[in-house]
């Protein structure tokens, strides 16, 4: 089986990429603009002896799922606003625990029921410091209905890699929004794989390198016999309330991630190289944005889009280089600001940053973007 | 018997209960009925929520879960949908299984998803110091029923049943051979069992409500109880605020991940040629 070209909406992709990456577990909860997603999944699962379940809440969902990945099977759910706010605390849990998981969050309107189902970008902060205490998590945000596929696909490869939750943030728009997409030839997948212990004598679920090292995860029924909590734990599992054990245990899982920051850091780049003025958006507000710039390049103007597939850990580099030559940053985003907050810490006042926040429940149309470049002039 | 405590992890205790607490009496039941039916410790998964019965399953030498406030069923039906091959076992306390779990542990029951919950019941928080749960009977204190419970209770069992747990008992850790048999039972159910184990807070239930210390909480509840099948005969003023220990219901229903392979055999038939990307049977060999 070569190539094939398909037309799909987002959540379909989304959906595709996961089980390309060999998807075996599902579990989810109905909510709008997610659930063709849960849809697909209770369809398709069952065909490769994957399993699907619909239960009863999004917090038993994610728990169903940290409970699948245990058993050592690539787990998934999605979700959008309310859902990923209920799913916050086993989110945690599974950050600590370093249980790998994928969560699709295709965003709509809030705070609260807001207004279903308008597409939003609020939950950029969400994703990143939803659940309480210090925590690591990677979240990719897809710019396109094809990213949809590579970025849930590349999602896992993350999650199991580094045993850590990974988010893909999509929006109402990208979830739905049907696009041509050339889907690369199965055969042509490396699909990821979860890191085993070879046996369990002197198996320690949590020994690793203290400088941001991922420890073996042994699947449970295998005879390893291992104790896994949400509490502080040492390396043989077992809960401890010494200092320095905890302090150790935090600061690797925030380096695991941090150290290999390059290789989660993805952006698309355009017409960077010596501008005035630098747009940097993500996902549907990307779109919109990306067509301004180029209609204010076609009309001279020195203009370059730096669009994010990549939130958190937040592409520092990228983003500070834009200072070499950008005197404006410009950050369309549907949410009131909150990439742009990163994008100020980043450039630390050697650039203006713009805030062009929308949260009418409305995409961002080429025009607002362009209008903001044009007074950026 | 093996040796009791192969079951454990030694350098795990000891444990964090307090003195007179009744939770190892149903811990080490529940091992002496695992330990009878002679099931594989490494097929064996343990999982449990957030309070002090929760913390069992860290002493005991199976894989084991140790999950989020209320929890516990959700991660074991994930890990018995994911893994049907597998043993799963919950171990919970009334607060963690019907008050912030309540609606995981409906929704277990109706499924009738094969796992068997031991329900640790000591109607109060002790983890947090004696508040009131949803099994504090009627006037009974509590830290934040100073005045007496103004609440009533649950029927742990009854609603277990009445949500279609195909197996449902109550014992107390006064009635440890009764409780073992029941788990034991539990355990070969093929379907969602739940056995309420009553046992005795005394540093928080017994000495708020001045019932004296462990032996006295402890005679305190076996004075609640009544045999099921003694209750045959009593007349309903004896048994007037007592609370029925032995099998209570025993029943056969499809269980859930029975019923999921059946549909996945079927489905598979009918689209035996499916060629869905390069996933496969192989890789969700059970």
């Amino acid at each position: 089986m070569a190539e094939t070209i398909k037309l799909m909406q987002g959540n379909e992709a989304c959906t595709m990429g996961a089980l390309a990456a060999g998807l075996q577990f599902y579990a989810g909860y109905p909510i709008t603009p997610s659930t063709e997603i849960a849809e697909m999944c209770s369809e398709e699962l069952p065909k490769g002896g994957g399993k699907f379940i619909q239960m009863e809440d999004e917090i038993g969902s994610i728990a169903a799922c940290i409970g699948a990945s245990l058993t050592g099977k690539k787990s998934m759910t999605a979700t959008s606003g309310p859902g990923f706010s209920l799913m916050q605390e086993c989110i945690g849990y599974a950050s600590l625990c370093e249980i790998p998981v994928v969560i699709v969050n295709c965003q709509r309107m809030g705070p609260s029921t807001g207004m279903p189902t308008s597409p939003a970008q609020g939950d950029v902060m969400q994703a990143r410091w939803g659940t309480h205490g210090d925590h690591s998590v990677i979240v990719l945000a897809p710019g396109n209905v094809k990213e949809c596929f590579e970025l849930t696909f590349k999602a896992f490869e993350l999650s199991e890699k580094y045993r850590v939750p990974t988010f893909v943030l999509t929006d109402e728009v990208i979830g739905h929004m049907r696009e041509k997409v050339v889907m690369p030839d199965p055969k042509s997948y490396k699909m990821p794989q979860r890191a085993q212990p070879s046996t369990p004598a002197g198996y320690k679920p949590f020994e690793a390198d203290p400088d941001g090292g991922v420890p073996l995860m042994a699947p449970f029924g295998k005879g390893y016999r291992w104790h896994c909590t949400g509490l502080f734990h040492d390396e043989t599992g077992g809960p401890t309330g010494k200092p320095a054990k905890a302090d150790a245990l935090l600061r690797r899982l925030d380096r695991k991630i941090t150290k290999n920051i390059d290789e989660f850091t993805d952006y698309f780049a355009e017409g960077l190289e010596g501008c005035d003025v630098a747009v940097v958006s993500f996902g549907s507000s990307a779109m919109a944005a990306l067509s301004a710039v180029r209609r204010a390049r076609k009309e001279g103007k020195r203009v370059g889009m730096l669009r994010l597939k990549t939130l958190w850990p937040f592409p520092d580099a990228a983003v500070r280089k834009l200072t070499a030559s950008a005197k404006k940053i410009i950050v369309p985003e549907m949410n009131l600001g909150q990439v742009a907050l990163e994008v100020e810490r980043v450039v630390h006042g050697s650039a203006e940053v713009v805030k062009l926040g929308k949260v009418n429940g409305e995409l961002f149309h080429p025009d607002e973007v362009y209008a903001a470049l044009k007074e950026a002039f | 018997m093996a040796e009791f405590l192969d079951y454990f992890r030694k350098e795990r205790l000891p444990h964090i209960w307090c003195p007179g607490c009744g939770h190892g009496t149903v811990t080490g039941a529940l091992v002496r009925a695992i330990d009878r039916l002679g099931l594989d410790k490494n097929n064996i998964v343990l999982v449990s929520g957030i309070g002090c019965s929760s913390r069992a399953v860290g002493y005991l030498d199976f894989d084991t879960l140790h999950t989020a406030h209320g929890r516990a069923l959700a991660f074991a039906t994930g890990i018995k949908h994911a893994s049907p091959n597998l043993k799963v076992i919950v171990m919970t306390g009334d607060g963690d299984c019907t008050a912030i779990g309540g609606n995981h542990f409906i929704h277990a029951a109706r499924r009738n998803i094969d796992i068997t919950t031991i329900v640790m019941n000591n109607s109060i928080y002790g983890m947090t110091s004696g508040q009131y749960s949803p099994t504090t009977p009627h006037g009974m204190l509590a830290t934040t029923a100073p005045y007496g419970n103004v609440e009533y209770d649950f029927d742990v069992c009854g609603l277990a049943k009445a949500a279609g747990a195909s197996y449902v008992a109550r014992a107390t850790s006064y009635h440890v051979t009764l409780l073992i048999d029941l788990i034991e039972k539990a355990l070969q159910n093929k379907g969602f069992s739940v056995v309420e184990a009553l046992t005795q807070c005394p540093t928080y239930f017994g000495r708020k409500n001045k019932l004296g210390g462990a032996v006295e909480t402890l005679n305190w509840i076996k004075d609640r109880t009544v045999n099921v099948k003694a209750a045959a005969a009593l007349s309903p003023d004896k048994l007037e605020g007592k609370l029925l220990i032995g099998e209570l219901y025993s029943g056969q229903r499809p269980e859930y991940t029975a019923s999921y392979g059946e549909m996945t055999a079927k489905v598979q038939r009918t689209y035996n040629d499916y060629k869905g990307g390069n996933r496969g049977c192989e890789l969700n060999s059970d």
